[in-house]
């Protein structure tokens, strides 16, 4: 991935140079290791300040609609299944955009790799497949496909759908006889023990909306949280509305949910929200035959009426 | 929608989607009978139910 920044960094001078864009949207580098963050940059000079590694885990779709005029967009295969998203619900305009596309090997699990410390991490670099974590008392090295997001070791699209120029050559994909193991083991589950998973998942939860905010799904002007007249749900500690704000959240990405993992990157408390997601994408791709993103022409299956949609649930 | 509140672990019999014509008066009693019979066996709701005390 390394070689790929160099890349990402010539694209994006030249486009900004001759004026093609006026912003290009990317990682940078963050505060602390293990850390990046969404940056817009307008300028040649500032293209030093892109980065692209195994901890670009937040999702760039999220920041390309509502801006002015035409920018450039570093995208990961899932990112760029959310800018079709986009586009397709008229977020923004195809000329609008212009996609860099990064073919993905996976962004890595901090928080799987932050237990394997006692004290904090000072230190992080990666070359190929091997990551090097250093603490102020040890350093680490590991195999990054031990320690990759659960969302990314089931990615059947690492490349990037929809893209003007590739940062670097595409990667083989993978094919999994179970595209979704986490789903059937809560299915395997009785009523009552899907109902403690599900308690039990959310207990924690601080109704930060960080999870909604890192979502590009999520950009409606007035979310249903937070409205206030009617107020669909409260706004407290309340186990029920928890619950009623994950669950809901969770529907209205049926069918639009590309398992990007931004809304669990961005969790503080280390909540795995693709359990609501997951359990819709499977029916997604079962009910419809139908994956998120890989189709700018076509309409999200909860959104359009075809005569041969299942309807053995009505009686 | 069904299909995430039984993955939560809300009974499924407690859902019930139908179509009816306000000309099918019969089929509305057999519905309503059929899901009160299906819910009482069930039991009173206790998830997802918000106390105010
Ligand atoms: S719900 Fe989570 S995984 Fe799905 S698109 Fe939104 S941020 Fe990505
Ligand atoms: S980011 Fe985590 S803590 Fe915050 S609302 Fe979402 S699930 Fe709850």
């Amino acid at each position: 991935m390394d070689t790929c920044i160099k890349k990402i960094r010539e694209l994006s001078a030249e486009l900004l140079e001759k004026g093609e864009v006026q912003k290009v949207i990317g990682f940078a580098q963050g505060t602390i290791p293990m850390a990046t963050s969404p940056i817009a940059i307008e300028s040649k000079q500032d293209t030093e300040k892109l980065v692209f590694n195994s901890t670009c885990g937040l999702n760039l779709a999220n920041y390309a609609s509502k801006q002015k005029g035409k920018v450039a967009i570093i995208a990961k295969g899932c990112d760029s299944r959310n800018i079709v998203t986009h586009i397709v619900e008229n977020q923004i305009q195809r000329d609008q955009i212009y996609i860099i596309g990064v073919p993905c090997t996976g962004m890595v699990d901090k928080s799987k790799i932050a237990t394997l410390f006692e004290d904090e991490i000072t230190g992080f670099t990666e070359d190929g497949n091997t990551l090097r974590v250093t603490s102020s008392s040890r350093e680490e090295i590991l195999k990054k496909q031990d320690y990759l997001r659960e969302n990314c070791l089931y990615c059947t699209h690492k490349n990037p759908i929809l893209y003007d120029v590739l940062a670097t050559e595409l990667v083989e994909e993978q094919m999994l006889e179970k595209p979704f193991p986490d789903v059937d083991r809560i299915e395997a589950l009785d009523t009552d023990a899907k109902w403690q998973h599900f308690e039990n998942l959310t207990k924690n939860c601080i109704r930060c909306y960080a999870c909604r905010n890192a979502c590009p799904l999520c950009y409606c002007p007035t979310c249903f949280v937070d409205e206030a007249g009617p107020q669909w749900v409260g706004k407290g500690q309340n186990k029920t509305d928890v619950n009623t704000f994950h669950y809901l959240r969770a529907f209205h990405c049926a069918g639009r949910c590309t398992d990007c993992g931004a809304c669990v990157e961005a969790c503080p408390m280390g909540i795995n929200v693709r359990d609501f997601t997951r359990k819709l994408n499977k029916d997604a791709l079962e009910l419809f035959g139908w994956e998120a993103g890989l189709d700018i022409t076509k309409r999200p299956p909860l959104d359009a009426y075809s005569p041969e949609d299942p309807d053995d649930f009505i009686k | 929608m069904g299909n995430l509140l039984e993955h939560m672990g809300i009974e499924r019999d407690r859902l019930h989607f139908s179509w009816i014509s306000s000309a099918e008066a019969t089929k509305f009693v057999d519905v309503v009978k059929e899901i009160s019979e299906k819910v009482r066996a069930l039991g009173p709701n206790k998830k997802l139910v918000k106390d105010y005390n």
